[in-house]
């Protein structure tokens, strides 16, 4: 019965979107659209019962009282107010199909296809949870859970939004979503049912079978799926032609929620794949990574050009432009992965009929908001304008640099493709994106570091330069102490572990001078995010120009060296998980004079379905993590080990989280300045 | 100038759609196709895997006639399968050989006991040197040679009973 709740639950939240898609473009198109003027500025606050102050209006505005359009105004307010309720109910009905989902895995019910051909009895009970959604049709109905919990949230909490605008923006949400659910009810089932149900199931993917599976996904989805929001914002926006700086600051916290859960799923599938793979690299330029990341430098400039278009008015086509590009690159990620079209280990189903289906949903909406922004951008009329050198100057190349790394990922992801439709089968690895996207993104960190050291709207290099004297002393001395004391580096290892200080030393600039109790959250925001890609750099950088590697094969007894450790291969032992048997490797770490230390690296066999996977043992330390792997053995009894000295590896991530900390911050600082305006705003109303 | 880069997003996609597009059409076959094709064998010379085969070298298979080279391994469950058929090209008169890769002498031995023994030469290719030097990526494949030593066909994963005729019809092309 579960599985047929949950597929009724299913059709009913994909019916509801359709009626929310009806209701607000019906309420649109019979809401008048409000002289501009009326959608900024001082009115901007007493918004709540706006739908049904602005029906009166055209009967006054007319002379006479039309009784049509004194009718429609009426019905139209009544459509506007029922969208957010639907939009909240889409939502719980299909969190409700998920949890029964979550449910029919947890019990293994194996008349259920999806949990016959993923799951397996003996599966421990965490796999069972998260193998839910380590499979097509499941990730997919993730998917469109989070798309339709990010609609409910802005149908709730959003209230400073234009009444017309949110209507829009429910709307293209609602389209959104019908799309996929379409794609998730005639393509992707997740109930269907098996008849007669197996004896057991097939099981999970042992790669897949780690604790990180259970947040790892979600995480990512959430932001990768609530930049939706955006892509919806900037829709609604453009439909009521209304893109201005309340525009903007309504749309800030959204994209910055899915930038810090994106943020978070990217540093947590980064540090995955470097433990769970086992081959000692913390990012592969996968064609899945480089999907996740693709919406990241997206999302991040939009961020940045949205604070541009809030603060001073400026790039509003180029904002909208990127709010559409950053979730198109969220469903070109989809795309990618789902269809099978590239391989990868994201890849669950190969089924070139679902990619056309996802083809087709991509054409018709990227397709379509790119459209709607060329026949409706041109009546955005032109922002305010700014001088090269200014705080806006910096954004403006942040954002060119974000997106011409975008490009580069994309072009390099994309290529395979385009050179295998010509008949060619090639592979574009770490050589092409790391000397394409390396120099530019170290460009971006300079950028960083001098945007916040420049006024809005105009300034001078020299005062900028007086501003980050300290920085630019400590960059030059780290210049000459790295080119005295480390030579031989390779040249991007030193410019990235160089400007990681001066840059780091950069991103405490904007605090000097201030009182820091006094200091805005959103201003601790943007530092502790700077200073974390600082941290990040550093990490990467120490990694690319410190690390040492041995491969050797070892019989018990042998000791090798690496970095600062002797480490003594003691024996090889079989173990048993409960559902894999391995061969562990017991080694002794030690290093200097220090206290001993046991690694036991394993070699699992999984037996549903057969696999063999790899689980580096791993010591982390303050000063970097000694990472060990075990191989195969060789006829005479020698065993391959894999021994890493990583030295600070272990800042890449904590970067990376300082660098999603620093959006939180900023984002409660935001809601809470805002909602501290609305009720100053209230009182004065009052008053 | 304005109006042509707002309409550029939309062209841009446009392309990329196209690509897509053809890339879900080729998606028919996932095997990689060896690049050897057409192209003589590469020199190699390989010890025998087994008593009573002589080793392979890249001149035996430039002696006159076409030949079969099979490369597979005793611990490959479809090189088992594809035993029989193997056996039936060889009741035709199709001259066979093999390449045994990182196996053991005696585990190629009882693979031959038990699953019959089709082969001229038998090749061993302790690191896959020479597969990944025909341009082979798994186990089994095989490739149908010329009298000149030029690599006529590849033929990828295990013979089927009904793949039996068109390797026989291809041999005698390459006659």
């Amino acid at each position: 019965m579960m599985a047929e709740f949950a597929l009724a639950a299913l059709w009913l939240a994909a019916a509801l979107s359709l009626l929310q898609l009806v209701l607000g473009a019906l309420a649109l198109r019979e809401l008048p659209i409000l002289p501009v003027s009326a959608a900024h500025g001082e009115g901007d606050h007493a918004k709540h019962g706006g739908g049904a102050d602005r029906a009166d209006s055209p009967s006054t505005a007319y002379g006479g009282p039309p009784p049509h359009g004194f009718a429609a105004g009426r019905t139209s307010a009544v459509l506007a107010r029922a969208v957010r309720p639907v939009a909240v109910a889409q939502a719980v009905l299909v969190g409700a199909a998920f949890l029964l989902l979550i449910q029919l895995f947890l019990r293994t019910d194996l008349s259920v296809q999806l949990v016959a051909e993923n799951s397996h009895t003996l599966k421990p009970w965490l796999y069972k949870f998260a193998g839910a959604w380590g499979n097509h049709e499941g990730s997919m109905l993730l998917w469109v859970t989070v798309l339709a919990v990010a609609g409910a949230a802005v149908a709730l909490f959003e209230r400073s939004l234009p009444e017309r605008t949110l209507l829009a923006t429910l709307a293209a949400q609602a389209a959104i979503g019908l799309g996929f659910y379409a794609f998730l009810l005639f393509a992707s089932n997740p109930f269907r049912r098996l008849d007669p149900p197996p004896l057991e199931g097939n099981g999970l993917n042992p790669l897949l079978q780690d604790p990180g599976l259970a947040f790892h996904p979600p995480t990512l989805y959430f932001g990768y799926v609530g930049i939706s929001i955006a892509f919806s914002f900037a829709v609604g926006a453009l439909v009521t032609r209304d893109v201005g700086p309340a525009f903007a600051r309504a749309m800030r916290p959204w994209v910055l929620i899915a930038w810090i859960f994106l943020t978070l799923g990217i540093t947590a599938g980064s540090y995955w794949a470097y433990y769970e793979l086992g081959w000692g690299g913390w990012w592969f330029w996968d064609p899945v990574e480089n999907a996740s990341l693709m919406p990241w430098l997206a999302a991040t400039a939009l961020l940045h050009s949205v604070t541009v278009l809030a603060t001073r008015d400026s790039l509003r086509a180029w904002t909208v432009m990127l709010a559409v590009v950053a979730f198109s690159m969220s469903m070109v990620g989809t795309f990618l992965v789902r269809s099978g079209i590239l391989t990868s280990v994201h890849a669950f189903a190969v089924d070139p009929r679902r990619g056309a289906f996802i083809l087709l949903l991509l054409a018709l909406y990227i397709g379509g908001a790119l459209a709607l922004f060329g026949a409706r951008v041109g009546t955005v009329k032109e922002g305010t304008t700014f001088e090269p050198v200014s705080r806006e100057g910096a954004l403006v190349l942040n954002n060119l640099l974000l997106t011409v790394i975008l490009g580069l990922v994309l072009v390099g992801t994309l290529y395979p493709l385009a050179t295998e439709a010509m008949g060619v089968k090639v592979s574009v690895g770490p050589p092409y994106f790391n000397s394409a996207a390396g120099p530019i993104a170290l460009a971006l960190v300079l950028a960083m570091a001098l945007g916040p050291a420049l006024r809005w709207r105009r300034d001078r290099l020299k005062d900028a330069g007086r501003r980050l004297r300290v920085p630019l002393a400590a960059t030059a001395l780290a210049l000459l102490a790295a080119m005295l004391l480390l030579p031989g580096m390779g040249l991007l290892p030193l410019l990235g572990l160089v400007l990681a200080l001066g840059v780091g030393t950069a991103s405490l600039a904007p605090l000097w001078g201030r009182n820091l109790r006094r200091t805005p959250l959103f201003i601790w925001g943007m530092v502790v995010s700077h200073l974390g890609i600082a941290v990040s750099l550093a990490g990467m950088a120490s990694n690319a120009a410190f690390t040492e590697e041995r491969l050797v094969a070892a019989r018990p007894g042998e000791t090798v060296s690496v970095g600062p450790y002797a480490v003594r291969f003691d024996a090889v032992q079989p173990v048993a998980g409960p559902n894999w048997t391995a061969i562990e490797a017991r080694l002794t770490a030690r290093r200097g004079g220090g206290r001993p230390f046991l690694l036991r690296p394993q070699a699992r066999a999984f037996f549903a379905p057969p696999t063999e996977t790899s689980e580096a043992a791993i010591a982390t330390r303050l000063d970097g993590q000694l990472y060990t792997v075990i191989g195969r053995t060789d006829e005479s009894g020698r065993w391959q080990l894999r021994l890493w000295w990583k030295p600070f590896v272990t800042l890449i991530w904590l970067g990376g989280f300082m660098v999603a900390l620093g959006g939180f911050l900023a984002l409660v600082g935001r809601v809470r300045r805002a909602r501290r305006a609305r009720r100053r705003g209230d009182e004065e109303a009052w008053a | 100038m304005r109006r042509a880069l707002i309409w550029l997003p939309l062209a841009v996609f446009a392309a990329f759609l196209l690509v897509f597009l053809l890339g879900l059409g080729k998606r028919d076959d996932p095997a990689i196709r060896s690049q050897m094709i057409g192209k003589p064998v590469p020199a190699f010379a390989l010890a025998p895997a087994v008593p009573g085969h002589p080793g392979l070298a890249a001149a035996d298979l430039a002696r006159g006639g076409p030949r079969l080279v099979n490369v597979f391994a005793s611990w490959c469950l479809p090189c088992r399968a594809e035993a029989p058929q193997l056996m039936a090209l060889k009741r035709r008169g199709i001259p066979i050989d093999a390449v045994a890769i990182r196996d053991r002498g005696e585990d190629v031995a009882a693979f031959l006991r038990d699953y019959g023994d089709p082969f001229e030469r038998v090749g061993a290719d302790p690191r896959s040197q020479v597969q990944f030097a025909l341009g082979s990526s798994g186990v089994p494949e095989t490739f149908l040679v010329d009298g000149r030593g030029i690599i006529r066909l590849q033929h990828i994963g295990d013979i089927r009973p009904e793949e039996v005729d068109a390797i026989h019809a291809a041999w005698e092309r390459a006659k």
